[in-house]
């Protein structure tokens, strides 16, 4: 791989006028968005993207051979080979579209799960895990009567790899997330895709966190399974993407089953598609999936390596800056080793009440359990508040967080 | 947001009424919001009648709201009967609680009142009325 420069930095400042929701005042004051880990808000050359597909390009895809329907069709493939280019796939039959990467995650852990596990086997994940990579695999292991195993972390919140290799015993399936949507740790896919190769076993990346805001190289990162999402990568909700080593997936059976996705239907049977329309039944989510396309070129275009860098840097000034309000603990690694999410809690208050002080601010973070509850039991608390960051993200605002978490004290501490 | 955290709820939150574990009580139940992680447990003991709760206390961790409603319940229902409180409409408590709530706060600030209910209707079968349908979010165990 060559060598890349150091990026520029990226003028956050500028690309915020790129996003419309920004105009409006909250609480009479401006908004300041520190929950892009749950949801990123959109670009104005997305929603245009939207906008311009449905008023001159809408019609189902495939099959229709007329020009409205020729016109979706190669814009929704057109988003494909975008999705292709964007995680480095070998192939754009490799790349399927789904609801969300939840589902994609569902795909491989009912369609390659079910058929490939038994007893005897094992499913290892993380403790780090988003219950999107955590639940189905837990059911699936259960269904199939293979073990379940959690890999777990050390207290900065990072994988503990030394506990590997007693987790190995017939160990199938490594899941993993890229970078944790609650502490924001970076994990080091490479090295348990080479361990879970060692010992025979499939890797599964969830890069829901990761995807958005560091480069994705399928090859490089050596996976055979990635799961992506376009709502936290300036894309609209409701479309994701897979992408599956073309050899895994051109044996598994269909995960959902119906229009579009067959070969040929008759009463005694049915024959499969290709790829990736074995893989992708029904009216899919088109003018999102193509919205996705303009975002994965949007964010492309910012450059994956400014916007890694500049975040890493949010994350730094963000752990010194709330330091200093003191009687707060914040969770996860250093910020050299960390994407840009600050998971923390105020000493004797609840995260509910912390964000609702902190919305009176106009200043939007996320409390609860992120979708980690195992995490949650492994720090020892029942929530957190989390402050995540984006390419649209200004300094300020975390200022801002930090003068409202002062108020947060002096009111309920 | 004044209003929000206005005098009263922080007086609750800081100095619940009624906080503690009664042993052997007559009704008991735990309910945890799985949105936020607030815990609460309820214990009620009954007057001779077996029918007026004498004693009523709760334990618990959460965040203000959910603790200093409950703290407000604990006052709201010593001395009335199971069957009052079984039919004890959440507009009264949330009349005492007095703040205008979003509907994830309003979960925060029921959550009491639904695991004291289900306490009495475990204890006495007491009927869990149809509004508490929409709480099923709630996990009362």
């Amino acid at each position: 791989m060559a060598v890349t420069a150091r990026p520029a930095s990226l003028d956050a400042q500028k690309l915020r006028a790129d996003f419309p929701i920004f105009a409006q005042k909250i609480h009479g004051k401006p908004l300041a968005y520190l929950d892009s880990a749950a949801s990123s808000q959109k670009p104005r050359q997305v929603l245009d993207v939207l906008r311009d597909f449905y008023e001159t390009s809408y019609a189902n895809v495939h099959r229709g051979v007329y020009v409205l329907s020729e016109r979706a069709t190669e814009a929704y493939e057109g988003a494909r080979e975008i999705a292709r280019e964007f995680v480095n796939a070998p192939s754009a039959r490799e790349v399927i579209f789904t609801r969300s990467a939840t589902e994609s995650i569902n795909l491989v852990a009912y369609a390659w799960g079910l058929d490939n596990l038994g007893p005897g086997d094992a499913v290892l994940v993380t403790e780090l895990e988003h219950h999107s990579n955590f639940v189905p695999w837990q059911y699936i292991a259960k269904r199939t009567g293979a073990d379940f195993r959690l890999l777990p972390i050390d207290d900065h919140g990072e994988l503990r790899l030394d506990a590997l290799d007693e987790l190995a015993d017939g160990v199938k399936v490594v899941a993993t997330n890229h970078v944790s949507n609650s502490l924001g740790t970076v994990n080091p896919v490479t090295k348990l895709a080479a361990w879970a190769h060692e010992h025979g076993a499939i890797m599964v990346v969830d890069a829901a966190q990761g995807a958005p805001h560091h480069r994705v190289d399928v090859q490089g990162l050596g996976c055979d399974f990635l799961a992506f999402s376009s709502h936290k990568l300036c894309g609209p909700s409701g479309v994701g993407a897979l992408w599956g080593r073309a050899e895994l997936l051109e044996p598994m059976a269909p995960f959902n089953l119906g229009g579009h996705m067959i070969r040929a239907v008759r009463a005694e049977g049915t024959t499969w598609g290709e790829l990736p329309y074995k893989f992708e039944a029904g009216t899919m989510p088109i003018a999102e999936a193509v919205g996705f396309g303009a975002a994965m070129e949007y964010v492309s275009a910012v450059g994956l390596d400014a916007i890694a860098e500049y975040e890493s840097e949010l994350a730094a000034y963000a752990l010194e800056r709330i330091a200093e309000v003191g009687g707060i603990t914040c969770y996860g690694p250093p910020a050299d080793r960390r994407a840009g999410i600050v998971s923390f809690n105020v000493e004797g208050i609840h995260p509910h009440d912390v964000a609702q002080v902190l919305d009176s601010e106009g200043v939007a973070i996320r409390a609860g359990h992120h979708c980690c509850q195992p995490l949650m039991t492994r720090l020892g608390v029942a929530a957190t508040n989390r402050a995540s960051f984006y390419l649209y993200t200004l300094p300020d605002e975390i200022d801002r967080l930090v003068d409202g978490l002062h108020k947060v004290k002096k009111i309920l501490g | 947001m004044d209003d929000l955290y206005r005098e009263v709820i922080l007086d609750h939150y800081k100095n619940p009424r009624g906080h503690g574990v009664i042993e052997d009580a007559d009704a008991q139940a735990e309910g945890l919001n799985p949105l936020c992680g607030d815990e609460v447990s309820i214990y009620v003991q009954f007057a001779d009648d077996g029918e007026t709760i004498d004693e009523v206390k709760f334990s618990g961790r959460g965040c203000a709201i959910s603790q200093a409603s409950t703290s407000m319940l604990m006052e709201m229902v010593k001395g009335r009967t199971a069957a009052e409180i079984a039919e004890l409409p959440k507009e009264e408590l949330l009349d005492e609680v007095g703040i205008p709530l979003t509907p994830i706060r309003l979960k925060c600030a029921l959550l009491g009142l639904g695991v004291l209910k289900v306490a009495l209707h475990r204890a006495k079968g007491t009927p869990l009325p149809d509004e508490w349908a929409g709480l099923d979010e709630l996990d009362l165990r």
